[in-house]
């Protein structure tokens, strides 16, 4: 499992460091175990104080019955099960978590594509891309902006009378094409926010992994006459497989928990009929009137199946086992 | 046989770079787009800028500048030292204890080790939505509103953080170099500040940009702890310019203040962008 | 990396700043909380010298600063702070509310906290505000010269008031007069006001407005408070059950009619578009807009060159002096602001001379129009203006004040609820789409249901 073994993938596992074999490890191991403890203590700490409360809180939340209306309390009166078979009973619950999916999918899809390209091309010497620099700065750029205000921005640009709409007039288009009132539309526009706000960022991630690749090994694949695409295969992809597992962990994370630009750009409410209404917008729908109870069934659920879809994708998509760990090389 | 390969490249080589600028251009304009479209309308004025879309500049740069330096309740320059003190100190303690976290469990085989492991990455799968409230309920009875501890401290336990550090670790950092290190005689937090940490510059780099933006760009979590004038950061004094009052509200200054909040972020990250490669540049143990 | 570390070792000392800055101001509250948490009812000197006013924007700030604190009448040694937050994501509530709930255990109290007419029933309804009469000290003399439905908004279940403001705000239907000329004929509001007098006639004038090219209104949601300010009965009766008032249905069908026929622009609030709409190219006959709407976002939406850059406010910029004002079909207000006095606060005779100062004192909120142009919420102030030679230039000569003055004591709020907030988002926001044509009338209501139920859990639909 994470750190015990050092699993590399073959291709990497040159002589500089031949000695990664379990034994070895276990009798050093020993007598520096204890030293672990004092590394993590402070995250675990700080985890304690500030996240373990609200966190224990929200799943015995989830149990009560427990909202304001205006300033006067209802509950908290113990339901059980209640809460999660509103959620269920409703039925709407499969819709938005639909919709979720969907939109990241539009995003997500050429977010990788994109990013493994733009990532092999920057650090590939023998491409040498002018202006490589000014490129490299230009993707992450919108990542600055807060969500809120790109949002507000993309509002401005496809509006029924934006500058959009008047390009397609002027190309003779009969009357404005209104991406709003439209679920494709809207959901489209989602995705392709999301997409520029973090296009640039994976690319950075997945640029620094592969510069963490020792480059005689490119070296060596060129000297072999490896295409460009070869290396990438047989080289590059195996070596940041953790943090293509980073990559689609974190996004997929990201995604279910997808929020801001949404809630801005259709104004909370997941218009055209609620197709692009989100998990968590429809969690903060039950935050108006801090609902604990429904909002906390609503957490649980996204837990579980975050949790549930991370194990399923870092088993899957973790670095196959060689037997008896490389070590055998 | 080198010269004859490279030969043969040469025209496939051609065709991807000319493939790679397309694609570039296109993303660039994707980009930048936005940036334009911001700048454009902070030279505009309110009305104007009612009136729908422009893509030319207007003439109300200066009039929205004098307007948002005389708004005595928009402390713009305090509000910047505010947002630049939480997202640095959000950034460091974020970098330092998840690297030092990740390190942790990447390289002592201590009991708990798978535990603490699934532990965090189950933290990193709560929605933060849901315990922002009781987050502040918790703040208040510690004493800590209006201070910019709950901004920062909390970041020590950065889950996404310490989950990409460990996943660097892996690809990156030859446990070797630690026994190098105890063989010579260094403590483990020595070893720790002196060998790993530099080793994992380009990661703590990465991290420390992205910690940085989504802390400068945070609002929910300050508009409820901050109260004090003093200490509001960016992104509440746009909140404040946009609810502002009928007679005041002015999207120019809004869109000014908007742009005035990227450029130290955009500087930030500029900094640490050529860092990332020159980092790499000067070498870990492979070069 | 030199600089690498360079930057560390600035962020190490950065961070040394804000622990001892962290330690200072753990002391402040530590210090205070002391005599707070003995529980005894004596005043707690550092709170009782502190006016501490909660707010989401600046207006009341400004009136505060201008028409008080300038004007001698804060005592000496108050310190005055203002906590201002924005309504973002219902920001300004849930840190209002958290400090409410907190209020007995603060070191530090609120004394004032201001709320808006949608929601103000949250908190006139609560224990959390002072009885403006009983607690606070304002008499019925005091009070008689504000337009009652500003005083109807702020009662609580139980007859008393719990809150006042110092302005109303009175809507009315501004029209093009060159439109006007073009369709009816005339442009005289009294004209006008006859040709739109009820919602079949406003209709009808839409249809020739389309006839001839126009658009009757910009966007859904513009004529939405001249019939949610007239419903019937309130949105939930005693049972917690949902009631659509007829006349919703009847705003959700002509607005349809509208939209299909097109007589609408399918703009919304505050969107670009439908600011557009007011300014030189629109086409549209006219807008609802109260008092603060008419001299400040209809003004400068209908320069063609905006003040900032050079242009001026007068007859030839754009259509300035092409709009006047009638009143409309209905009798409506929107928008305004309330004063609450905070239960717990220990400055309650200074929350008494701001109440009277600033919504009681003729003097003053009539210099306050002057300055201002605001609407006061002062029945003799504002009937004076209103006899005045006031003239608008923008409004092509009208006396608009008096317009004001007469529709504001018609306006009925009887009715409203502390759902009203709620109420008006979702069924806006729902009917949008039926609107747009994406749902049916009855998946539009199931969703608006659905929706306003998330938000007030303890609503029922009505079986």
């Amino acid at each position: 499992m994470p750190g015990t073994t050092l699993t590399k993938p073959e291709a990497s596992s040159s002589q500089q460091y031949p000695a990664s074999n379990g034994a070895n490890k276990k009798t050093k191991g020993v007598s520096y175990s204890k030293w672990g403890y004092f590394f993590i203590a402070p995250f675990f700490l700080a985890f304690a104080v500030f996240s373990l409360v609200p966190l224990i809180s929200t799943f015995y939340n989830s149990f009560f019955e427990n909202y304001w209306v205006g300033l006067t309390q209802v509950g908290p009166r113990f339901v059980g099960l209640q809460n999660y078979s509103t959620l269920f009973s409703d039925g709407d619950l499969a819709a938005y978590a639909g919709n979720t999916a969907i939109i990241w999918l539009m995003g997500f899809l050429p977010q990788i594509i994109f990013s493994l390209l733009l990532a092999v091309w920057f650090t590939d010497l023998r491409l040498h891309l002018r202006a490589a620099g000014f490129f490299k700065t230009v993707i992450y750029l919108p990542n600055l902006i807060m969500a809120a205000a790109f949002s507000m921005l993309f509002f401005t640009l496809f509006s029924d009378s934006g500058p959009v709409n008047s390009i397609l007039l002027s190309m003779g288009m009969e009357s404005p094409y209104r991406f709003l009132a439209n679920v494709w539309s809207t959901r489209g526009l989602v995705a392709l926010m999301n997409f520029l706000m973090w296009y640039g960022n994976t690319t950075i991630l997945l640029m620094a992994a592969i510069l963490g690749i020792d480059t005689a090994l490119f070296e060596a694949a060129e000297i072999d006459g490896a295409t460009a695409f070869e290396s990438f295969r047989k080289i590059t992809l195996p070596l940041i497989r953790p943090i293509l597992v980073y990559v689609l962990i974190t996004s997929l994370i990201g995604g279910i928990q997808m929020f801001d630009v949404p809630q801005i750009l259709t104004n909370g409410n997941g218009n055209p009929n609620r197709t692009s209404l989100t998990l968590v917008m429809y969690l903060n729908k039950h935050l108006f009137s801090e609902n604990v109870g429904m909002a906390g069934a609503v957490s649980v659920l996204l837990f579980v199946v975050s949790a549930v879809l991370s194990v399923i994708v870092y088993f899957s998509i973790r670095e196959k086992k060689q037997p008896k760990g490389g070590a055998g090389k | 046989m080198k010269d004859n390969a490279a030969r043969e490249n040469l025209g496939v080589l051609r065709l991807r770079r000319g493939i790679a600028y397309l694609v570039l251009l296109f993303l660039t304009f994707l980009s930048l787009f936005a940036f334009y479209i911001l700048f454009i309308n902070a030279t505009r004025s309110h009305p104007d800028i009612q009136k729908g879309f422009s893509f030319f500049p207007g003439a109300s740069l200066g009039a929205n500048f004098t307007n948002l330096m005389h708004n005595a309740n928009l402390p713009v320059l305090s509000g910047l030292m505010n947002s630049l003190l939480v997202a640095s100190l959000s950034a460091v303690f974020a970098t330092y204890f998840s690297t030092m976290t990740a390190f942790g469990i990447h390289a002592y085989r201590f009991r708990l080790n798978q535990a603490a492991f699934s532990c965090i990455l189950m933290v990193m799968m709560v929605p933060t939505q849901v315990t922002a409230l009781g987050f502040v309920r918790l703040m208040a009875s510690m004493g800590f509103k209006d201070s910019f501890i709950p901004l920062t401290v909390p970041a020590i336990a950065s889950p996404v953080v310490f989950f990409f550090m460990i996943q660097y670790m892996k690809s990156s950092l030859p446990l070797e170099v630690i026994e190098a290190a105890r063989i010579d005689g260094a403590g483990e937090f020595y070893a720790f500040n002196r060998i790993v940490l530099p080793m994992m510059k380009p990661a703590i780099a990465v991290q420390a940009i992205f910690t940085f933006v989504s802390s400068w760009n945070n609002y929910f979590l300050p508009a409820l702890i901050l109260d004090s004038k003093k200490k509001l950061t960016m992104p509440i004094l746009i909140a404040q310019l946009r609810s502002a009052d009928f007679m005041k509200f002015d999207m120019g200054q809004v869109y000014l203040l908007i742009a005035l909040a990227i450029f130290p972020v955009v500087i930030v990250y500029l900094c640490l962008s050529k860092f990332i490669v020159r980092g790499v540049a000067l070498g870990s143990v492979k070069g | 990396m030199k600089s690498f570390q360079k930057a560390t070792a600035a962020l190490l000392a950065s961070l040394m700043l804000v622990s001892s800055a962290g330690c200072g101001s753990n002391t402040t509250p530590a210090s205070s909380a002391a005599p707070a948490g003995s529980s005894a009812p004596a005043a707690n000197t550092d709170s009782a010298k502190t006016l501490r006013i909660y707010g989401w924007n600046t207006e009341f700030q400004d009136r505060f600063n201008t028409y008080f604190k300038d004007a001698g009448k804060l005592p000496e040694g108050i310190n005055v702070e203002w906590v201002i937050t924005p309504n973002e994501n219902n920001a300004y509530q849930n840190k209002l509310d958290a400090d409410l709930k907190a209020q007995d255990s603060a070191a530090d109290k609120i004394d004032i906290f201001l709320i808006e007419a949608d929601y103000a029933l949250k908190y006139v309804d609560s224990d959390y505000t002072l009885d403006v009469k009983g607690d606070v000290g304002l008499t019925d003399d005091d009070l008689k010269d504000q337009y009652q439905y500003t005083k109807d908004i702020a009662t609580d279940s139980n007859g008393k008031l719990k809150a006042v403001s110092w302005q109303a705000t009175p809507g009315l239907f501004a029209y093009r007069r060159s439109i006007a000329k073009d369709i009816l004929g005339s442009d005289d509001p009294a004209k006008v006001q006859q040709a739109l007098s009820d919602w079949d006639k406003f209709n009808a004038v839409a249809k020739t407005a389309a006839d001839k090219g126009y658009k009757m209104l910009s966007g859904y949601d513009d004529s939405y408070r001249t019939f949610a300010n007239n419903i019937t009965s309130p949105w939930v009766d005693a049972n917690d059950t949902i009631h659509i008032d007829p006349i919703m249905m009847k705003w959700v069908d002509q607005t349809k009619e509208f939209t299909d026929k097109n007589y609408n622009n399918k703009t919304s609030l505050w969107a670009p578009e439908w600011g557009a709409d007011q300014g030189p190219n629109g086409k549209v006959f006219g807008f609802f807009y109260s008092t603060w709407g008419i001299n400040f976002t209809l003004l400068g939406n209908s320069l063609a060159t905006p003040v900032a850059e050079g242009g001026k406010a007068e007859v030839g910029n754009g259509v300035y002096g092409d709009y006047a004002v009638c009143q409309g079909p209905a009798n409506y207000y929107w928008g305004g602001s309330w004063i609450c006095g905070a239960k717990g606060s220990d400055n309650v005779d200074l929350v008494r001379d701001v109440m009277k100062t600033l919504t009681c004192d003729a003097a003053t909120m009539k210099k306050i129009t002057e300055d201002t142009e605001d609407f006061t919420n002062n029945q003799t102030a504002m009937g004076e203006l209103a006899k005045s030679d006031y003239k608008s230039a923008f409004l092509g000569g009208q006396n608009h004040i008096a317009l004001f003055a007469e529709a504001a004591p018609k306006i009925n709020m009887k009715n409203i609820s502390k759902y009203d907030q709620g109420m008006t988002e979702e069924f806006q926001k729902a009917f949008k789409d039926y609107f747009d044509g994406n749902v049916t009338k009855d998946q539009a209501l199931d969703n608006f249901y659905k929706a306003i139920i998330e938000k007030y859990p303890n609503l029922k639909r009505a079986s």
